[in-house]
C-alpha cells in the first residue's frame, strides 16, 4: 500500500480534476493515445448509436478502472491480464443484457461491436496505465474522463457524418427541403467507412495544429 | 466453392480494417516498418485461423440454445448465449498465452521477434471480431469457419503491410507538421478503404 502518500486528499483536488478533464484535450484518448479507434469509427454513422456507444463505453471505463484498482494489491501480476479480461467482460455482458432490454433497436445496430467493448484498447490501456498504479476513487475519475474523451469524438464524427451523409441529426431531418430543390444533395460518401477514417485525421490535424507540444518532429 | 467464396470475401470484400475497423490500433501503433508488420500479420493470421474454427465448435456444442442436448434431453432448453462474449474472450486469451509458451520453448529466435506483439494479439479486436462475426454469420460447418477465420487473418495482414510500405516511403515526404504520425495514417487508411470499396459490388 502507498503509505507514503498523504492519507487525506480532497475528493475534487487538482490533481483528481486533472485525471478527469485531461482526456477531452491533451491527452485524449482517440486523438493522443490511439485508443479505442476499432469502434470509433464503425457505429458513428448516426449520431444515436454513437451517444449509445459513448456512454456504455463510459461505464465500462469507470467501473473497470474502479475494480481492478481495488483489486490491484492481491493480484499476481503474471495472470493480471486474465484477470482484467475476466472484469472486462463480465461488465460488458451487463451492458450489453441492459441495451438488449431497454434500447433493443440500438442494440441491434450497434451488432457486435457492443462485443468489441472488451477488446476496446482504452480499457485496457487505461486498466494498465493507470487503474493498477492508483487508489480507487482517482482512477474512478480516470475512467469517466477517458470515456467521456473517446464519446466526444464518437459524437463528433456522429455529427458530421449524419449531418452531411443522409440530412438528418438524430433520425429528424434538419436539412430543410428547399436545399435539395435548389441542387443540394446528400454526400453519400459520408456513410460509408473510408470517411469515417479521414475525418479522424482531420480532427488530429486540427488539434495537434493548436497544441505544438503533441506534433512528431 | 462455397468455402473459396467465404476466402475470398474475408480477404478483399469484407476486409477487417478497411471495411470494419478491425484492429486499428495495434494496426496505426505497429506499421511503421514492414518488417514488424510482417511478424504480427503472421501472429495474428495463426491465432485467428485456430481461435474462430474453436470458438465455432464451442458455441455449437455449449452456448448455442438446445447446444447442450447432446449430454442429455432435459438440457434441450438451456440457453448459455449470454455468456459468449466471456467464453471468446477467455478462449482467445488463453490460446494466446499457449501459443506464447510453445513458441518460447521451440522457437527463441521466432520469440524474441515476436515478443511484444504475441500478449497483445489478445486484445487485438480483429481476433474478437473475427470470433463474434462467425456468431452472426452462422456457418454450415467448423471447416467454413476456419476459412473465414484464415481469409480475415490474410485480410489483416495484407491491410498492415501495404500499410507499413506507404509508411516507410512517406518518411521522405514534407507532411504538413501537424499531420506526421497518426494524422497522415488514419487519411492513407481511409483512401486505401476507398480503392477497396471497389471490390464491395462484386457478386460471388
Amino acid at each position: 500500500m502507498s503509505k507514503n502518500k498523504e492519507e487525506k486528499e480532497p475528493l475534487f483536488s487538482a490533481k483528481n480534476m486533472a485525471s478527469l478533464t485531461n482526456p477531452f484535450n491533451k491527452n485524449n484518448p482517440v486523438l493522443v493515445q490511439i485508443l479505442g479507434i476499432c469502434s470509433a469509427l464503425a457505429v458513428t454513422v448516426q449520431l444515436k448509436p454513437a451517444v449509445v456507444m459513448a456512454l456504455s463505453v463510459t461505464v465500462v471505463t469507470a467501473f473497470s478502472n474502479l475494480i481492478m484498482s481495488l483489486m490491484r494489491n492481491s493480484i499476481p501480476a503474471r495472470i493480471r491480464i486474465i484477470v482484467q479480461l475476466v472484469v472486462i467482460a463480465t461488465l460488458v455482458i451487463l451492458v450489453d443484457q441492459f441495451l438488449k432490454a431497454f434500447v433493443y433497436d440500438v442494440s441491434v445496430q450497434l451488432s457486435v461491436y457492443v462485443g468489441l467493448i472488451i477488446t476496446n484498447c482504452i480499457i485496457m490501456g487505461r486498466v494498465e496505465a493507470f487503474a493498477l498504479a492508483n487508489k480507487p476513487w482517482p482512477s474512478l475519475l480516470d475512467g469517466i474522463g477517458n470515456g467521456l474523451g473517446y464519446g466526444m469524438i464518437l459524437v463528433i464524427i456522429g455529427f458530421v457524418r449524419e449531418l452531411f451523409g443522409s440530412g438528418c441529426l438524430w433520425g429528424y431531418k434538419v436539412i430543410p427541403e428547399w436545399c435539395y430543390e435548389h441542387g443540394y444533395v446528400n454526400n453519400g460518401l459520408m456513410l460509408f467507412p473510408p470517411m469515417a477514417l479521414i475525418l479522424v485525421g482531420f480532427i488530429i490535424w486540427i488539434q495537434r495544429s493548436r497544441n505544438k507540444d503533441l506534433q512528431e518532429k | 466453392m462455397e468455402a473459396l467464396n467465404i476466402f475470398i470475401k474475408s480477404i478483399f470484400i469484407d476486409n477487417m480494417v478497411f471495411a470494419f475497423f478491425f484492429g486499428m490500433c495495434s494496426y496505426i501503433a505497429v506499421s511503421k516498418s514492414v518488417k514488424t508488420a510482417m511478424g504480427l500479420g503472421v501472429a495474428v493470421t495463426f491465432v485467428m485461423t485456430a481461435t474462430v474454427p474453436l470458438n465455432y465448435l464451442i458455441e455449437q456444442y455449449v452456448l448455442k440454445k438446445g447446444a447442450l442436448s447432446w449430454i442429455s434431453e432435459s438440457l434441450v432448453n438451456v440457453d448459455l448465449s449470454f455468456l459468449t462474449f466471456i467464453v471468446f474472450i477467455a478462449v482467445i486469451a488463453s490460446f494466446v498465452q499457449l501459443v506464447e509458451m510453445v513458441v518460447e520453448k521451440f522457437s527463441p529466435s521466432l520469440y524474441n521477434q515476436l515478443g511484444i506483439f504475441l500478449p497483445l494479439i489478445a486484445v487485438n479486436c480483429a481476433i474478437m471480431g473475427g470470433s463474434l462475426f462467425m456468431q452472426q454469420k452462422a456457418f454450415a460447418n467448423a471447416g467454413l469457419a476456419t476459412v473465414y477465420g484464415l481469409g480475415s487473418g490474410i485480410g489483416w495482414w495484407l491491410a498492415i503491410v501495404i500499410m507499413a510500405a506507404i509508411r516507410e516511403k512517406i518518411t521522405y515526404s514534407n507532411v504538413p507538421k501537424a499531420l506526421r504520425g497518426p494524422g497522415i495514417t488514419f487519411i492513407i487508411t481511409g483512401l486505401l478503404g476507398m480503392a477497396f470499396m471497389i471490390f464491395s459490388g462484386i457478386q460471388l
